[in-house]
C-alpha cells in the first residue's frame, strides 16, 4: 500500500444538461489533509463528489489517485475509497447488524457482531444491533451509516453533507472520527452547509462558482 | 479512536453474503415469493376455463400455455431486482465496493431463480396434470423449466438494470425482455411437444443448456454496464 496517498484534480470540469457547472479546477490533497467543498445550491458539489467516486463520468480534465487516473485503476481505487452520499444505503427491513455485516462483506471483510456492537456503542447506539433499521429515527439511521466509516479501512473518505440530521453530539463524534482518520494519514473530501472544525486542521477550501 | 481489525473474506464468502442477504430480504416480504407462484397457477388455470374441457385440445396446448405462464410469472418480480437497492443507495455502495459488480449481479440473478424460478418448476407438474399431461411429459416439462428459468432470470436482470429509475418501468421492462425470451420459449415448449410426438428431445435440451451457458457469461456483463449507466 502506498504510504503517502494523494488525490489530485487536473483541470476538472463538469457539464450538466448542457450547462457548464464548473471548469478548470486544480487541486491536490495529501495524506492528513481534507478538502472542504463549498458552494451555493446547484453549484455542483454533489456532482463533483460523484465524479471523485467514479460514479459519474468525468466531463473534462482528470482525477488522479496516487498519480494515476481513477478510471484506469477502478478496483484498486475502490479499495481505498469510502463514500457516504445523501442516501444511507440501509435496507429498512434488515437489522442494523445485517446491514453492517453486508457492507463489510462488500469491502471484502468479515465483521463479527461484537466488533459491530463496539462501534455502534461508540456512535451512541448501544444494543441497537438487533433492531430493524425501519424502527430507527432519521438521525439514528445516519449514525448507523456513519459507523461504516469507523469500520472501513479505506484511505479516502468522500462525504456528502455528512452532518445533516445529526445532533450536536453526533456532529462532534463525526468530526473526531474524521480527525482521527486524518491523523492516521487518511484523506477526506466533504461538503457541508454548516461550518465544522475538524480538530485543529485547517481545510483546503474549494469554492464552486458557476 | 482506533479502527477495529477485520478478517479478510474470500470472493466466495462475499458471494455467499450477498446471496444470503437477497434471500433474507425476499423472505421478509413473503408476498414477493408468493405472487409469481399464484400468478402462474391462476393464468395456467384460466386456459381450460376459456377454451373448454376438450381434453385432446388441452393436452395439445399444455406445453405452450404452461411455458408462457411461467415466463410471465418469472417476469413479475424482475422489476424489484435492483429497485430497492437503487432507492436506498445500496446499489451505489455495491458499485463502489472492492467486489466486482458482476459477481453481485450473478448473486442477485441466482436468488431470483431460487425464489421465483424454482417454485415454478416445482408447481408445473401439478398444473400439467390439470391439462391431462402424464408422467414422462411432466418430467420433460420440469427439466426444460429447470434449464430455462435461470436463463430468464439472467436475461431479465439486463432489462431490470436498463429500466432502473424509469417511470412506467414495468411495461417497458416487458417490452424489452419478452422478445429476448422467445428462444427459451421455443426450445422449452418445443421439447415437451417433440417428446409427446415421439421425437428425441436431446437437441432441444442442448440448445436450452447452451442458452443458459451463454447468458451466464454475457448477461452479468450487460447488466453491469446498464447499472453503471443508471447510476450516473
Amino acid at each position: 500500500m502506498n504510504p503517502a496517498p494523494t488525490l489530485s484534480f487536473h483541470k476538472l470540469g463538469c457539464t450538466r444538461g448542457g450547462r457548464p457547472l464548473f471548469q478548470g479546477i486544480d487541486s491536490q490533497l495529501k495524506a492528513g489533509q481534507w478538502l472542504y467543498v463549498v458552494g451555493a445550491n446547484g453549484a455542483g458539489k454533489t456532482s463533483l463528489l460523484r465524479m471523485v467516486c467514479g460514479l459519474s463520468p468525468i466531463d473534462a480534465g482528470d482525477i488522479l489517485w496516487n498519480g494515476t487516473p481513477i478510471h484506469d485503476q477502478r478496483d484498486a481505487y475502490h479499495q481505498d475509497l469510502c463514500y457516504l452520499g445523501h442516501l444511507n444505503a440501509l435496507q429498512e427491513s434488515m437489522t442494523v447488524h445485517e446491514n453492517l455485516i453486508f457492507t463489510a462483506a462488500l469491502g471484502g471483510h468479515a465483521l463479527q457482531k461484537p466488533v459491530a456492537n463496539d462501534v455502534l456503542a461508540r456512535f451512541g447506539l448501544p444494543g441497537r444491533g438487533h433492531q430493524l433499521v425501519r424502527h430507527l429515527s432519521q438521525g439514528q439511521k445516519r449514525r448507523v451509516a456513519l459507523s461504516r466509516l469507523a469500520l472501513s479501512p479505506a484511505r479516502l473518505w468522500v462525504l456528502d453533507e455528512p452532518f445533516v440530521a445529526m445532533d450536536d453530539t453526533g456532529v462532534r463524534l463525526l468530526a473526531d472520527l474524521i480527525d482521527a482518520h486524518l491523523a492516521q494519514g487518511g484523506l477526506a473530501v466533504l461538503t457541508s452547509h454548516q461550518l465544522v472544525d475538524i480538530g485543529q486542521r485547517p481545510p483546503q477550501l474549494l469554492e464552486l462558482r458557476t | 479512536m482506533s479502527r477495529p481489525a477485520l478478517q479478510k473474506l474470500s470472493t466466495g464468502g462475499v458471494m455467499r453474503a450477498a446471496l444470503q442477504r437477497e434471500i433474507a430480504l425476499a423472505l421478509r416480504q413473503k408476498g414477493e415469493v408468493l405472487t409469481p407462484l399464484v400468478f402462474f397457477v391462476v393464468i395456467a388455470s384460466l386456459f381450460p376455463l376459456g377454451v373448454g374441457p376438450e381434453s385432446a385440445l388441452l393436452l395439445r396446448m399444455a406445453p405452450g400455455v404452461l411455458w408462457v405462464s411461467a415466463l410471465l410469472a418469472a417476469m413479475l418480480s424482475l422489476q424489484r431486482l435492483f429497485a430497492m437497492d437503487y432507492a436506498d443507495g445500496s446499489l451505489e455502495q455495491m458499485a463502489l465496493s472492492a467486489t466486482p459488480l458482476g459477481l453481485l449481479v450473478v448473486a442477485k440473478a441466482l436468488s431470483h431463480f431460487l425464489l421465483s424460478g424454482l417454485p415454478l418448476v416445482l408447481m408445473a407438474p401439478v398444473l400439467g396434470l390439470q391439462f391431462g399431461m402424464e408422467g414422462r411429459s411432466l418430467g420433460i416439462l420440469m427439466l426444460t423449466l429447470l434449464l430455462g428459468t435461470p436463463t430468464l432470470s439472467l436475461i431479465g436482470s439486463i432489462g431490470a438494470a436498463l429500466t432502473l429509475g424509469v417511470r412506467g418501468a414495468g411495461v417497458l421492462l416487458s417490452l424489452l425482455i419478452l422478445p429476448l425470451y422467445i428462444p427459451v420459449l421455443i426450445f422449452g415448449a418445443g421439447a415437451v411437444e417433440a417428446d409427446a410426438a415421439g421425437l428425441g428431445v436431446g437437441g432441444h435440451l442442448s440448445l436450452l443448456s447452451a442458452l443458459l451457458v451463454l447468458s451466464v457469461f454475457f448477461a452479468p456483463l450487460a447488466t453491469t454496464a446498464a447499472l453503471k449507466i443508471s447510476l450516473e
